[in-house]
């Protein structure tokens, strides 16, 4: 009797040993896993927007995505309240002028170029200003608003901040948080 | 202590210290089965050769493979192809293996259900051998990944952005698990682990917990007879083989399964010299890049079924459809509500429902790979449709199935 206590102690005290064990080898394995701390402090990207070209879509690269520039044209801007989506006709107008960015006077649709659904990168077209995807057949408007399932949301905003003429991104910004707190992106 | 005498032989040596006589006879020539089978029970043969030809072809890749974004591609279209003696070879037959391990695998899956296989104490192979399937999926995506070409890097992209769980946005979830923002260095080097060790040990196990879940309730056989292997294996070892519904599993099965196998590696090797290309992408012979997306994107062969049942639908609904086709079968056991364990053939409407699950998932698999546009995107949006009918309709097809 005493004998078996003292091993159901033994095995008890065992049991609290190795679940402490397992649980900080556990913590340990992730973050093993966790990107590096260089990975995670990996570049700003300052792009000089003065250097684009109307309706002419630019990919840029930050943090390793493809970043999308297209400044957009006076007929771009007038047509607006025209976008609409392909698929069920609602109007994206009221999304469309949140999502882009006024810079030195002109407007600029800034984005990260992967599809919301799965991260494929849509093509842009220039004469029927839209992009398509092809993975899936998802399609943006040329402010980047989703027009055509399956993506759930138009393309994601990086965080950014305006400097003059010149666009630093990852790093945030009064603009930036609105744009967040509308949920014009994620 | 045990008491060791003067060995007489080698052997007697051996099995004095190991018992190698009594693991032989339990193993081998004492394992009973049923004469009652055909060629359709030599597929597990086929997957363990196959997978010891993945092991040693894979062996020698990883004696040149390196696990780096700026060299990956090169030490495979390079250095195996065209410098490694006979470097060729190895890839080509690694690469046609994984792609005919999946054929043989989904011909040894729908042989078990056909024959009932999974039913009346033979639930755990069922469910030891679905395990094996997902480790199989996860060992082949893996090891797509490492040429690091463009199929590699997007369908990486793809597949690892699925665990952003759709509406739940757990952007943070899909870092993690590439270590980077993107597919990059961190992404590559930990899919190799997995692909050459985790895995790997992984799928050793549970081939090893599928032969053992064999072991009680014995192989099946082409009737669905329940055999007494107990009174059988009596009355063979006293001589009267000719009566006896079983035989040895070795020498006697194995020379039939043996012979099957001969057949496979036939076609197996013809694929491998004269056809290897169809286990290669030519969209992969372009170095990964991560600012272009190929024009289509589609999986190998294999995953297509499963593919196509998530992209007729929006983000969310895909993902509860893919989750959905990926964890259903190893249910099976237990929506079959029949108590009958015999062919499809005498189950009735189980028949039918068998055949409707085969051609829909042939039809899925087709509809997957053309791209999802026009008339091809309705039939793969009713072919997606008709999986989950059938597996709502089988807990009621069964239940009702008369007793044979």
């Amino acid at each position: 009797m005493k004998n078996s206590s003292r091993r159901g102690f033994m095995g008890k005290a065992f049991g609290a040993v190795a679940g402490v064990g397992a649980v900080a080898s556990l913590y340990a394995m992730k973050r093993s896993w966790d990107p590096l701390p260089s990975v995670k402090a990996a570049g700003f990207t300052t792009l000089d927007m003065s250097a684009y070209k109307e309706n002419e879509l630019v990919v840029e690269k930050w943090r390793g995505k493809p970043i999308f520039v297209l400044k957009q044209s006076k007929e771009m801007l007038a047509t607006e309240d025209k976008n609409k989506r392909v698929d069920n006709g609602a109007s994206t107008t009221a999304m469309d002028k949140k999502r882009l960015l006024k810079i030195g006077g002109e407007y600029y649709m800034v984005c990260i170029g992967l599809c919301t659904h799965l991260g494929c990168i849509p093509g842009y077209r220039p004469d029927k200003k839209n992009f398509l995807c092809a993975c899936h057949g998802g399609m943006y408007d040329d402010a980047g608003m989703v027009i055509k399932s399956p993506p759930p949301r138009g393309f994601d905003i990086p965080p950014f901040r305006i400097d003059g003429m010149k666009l630093v991104l990852g790093e945030t910004s009064p603009e930036y948080k609105k744009m967040l707190a509308d949920g014009v992106t994620l | 202590m045990a008491h060791f005498t003067k060995a007489t032989s080698l052997h007697d040596w051996l099995n004095q210290r190991l018992g190698v006589d009594t693991l032989n006879r339990v193993l081998a020539t004492e394992y009973w089965i049923p004469k009652n089978i055909n060629f359709l029970w030599a597929m597990g043969m086929i997957l363990a050769i196959t997978f010891g030809m993945l092991l040693i072809s894979g062996i020698f890749l990883l004696m040149y493979y390196q696990p780096n974004v700026n060299l990956a591609f090169d030490s495979v279209n390079y250095t195996i192809m065209q410098e490694v003696g006979y470097g060729w070879l190895w890839r080509h037959v690694h690469g046609v293996a994984a792609s005919v391990v999946f054929l043989i695998i989904y011909i040894h899956m729908f042989t078990g259900i056909y024959y009932g296989s999974y039913k009346k104490g033979r639930e755990m192979i069922w469910i030891s051998g679905m395990l094996l399937f997902v480790a199989f999926s996860a060992e082949a995506f893996s090891g797509y990944m490492l040429p690091w070409g463009q199929m590699s890097y997007w369908a990486g992209m793809v597949i690892t952005n699925l665990f952003s769980l759709g509406g739940l946005h757990a952007d943070g979830l899909v870092e993690w698990i590439r270590g980077d923002y993107v597919p990059a260095q961190a992404f590559l080097n930990r899919f190799f682990m997995l692909h050459v060790l985790l895995i790997p040990l992984a799928i050793i196990g549970l081939i090893a917990l599928h032969f053992g879940a064999l072991r009680i309730p014995h192989v099946n056989n082409q009737d669905g007879e329940e055999i007494d292997f107990e009174v059988e294996s009596k009355k063979y070892l006293a001589g009267d083989t000719k009566n006896s519904k079983v035989i040895r599993f070795m020498n006697d099965f194995l020379a039939k399964d043996m012979m099957v196998v001969g057949i496979f590696l036939i076609f197996f090797f013809y694929l491998v010299f004269y056809h290897y290309d169809f286990a290669m992408d030519p969209v992969n012979f372009d170095p990964a890049n991560g600012l272009h997306t190929p024009t289509h994107i589609y999986p190998e062969w294999y995953f297509l079924w499963s593919y196509e049942v998530l992209r007729p639908f929006s983000t969310n609904v895909g993902l509860i459809a893919f989750a959905f086709a990926q964890v259903i079968f190893f249910f099976l056991p237990f929506l079959d509500r029949s108590p009958n364990a015999v062919p499809a053939s005498r189950r009735g409407l189980f028949q039918i429902w068998f055949w409707a699950m085969l051609i829909d998932m042939i039809v899925l698999t087709a509809m997957g790979k053309v791209p999802p546009e026009g008339s091809f995107s309705v039939i793969g949006h009713y072919a997606a449709l008709t999986f989950f009918a059938l597996w709502i309709a089988l807990p009621f097809i069964t239940k009702f199935e008369k007793k044979v």
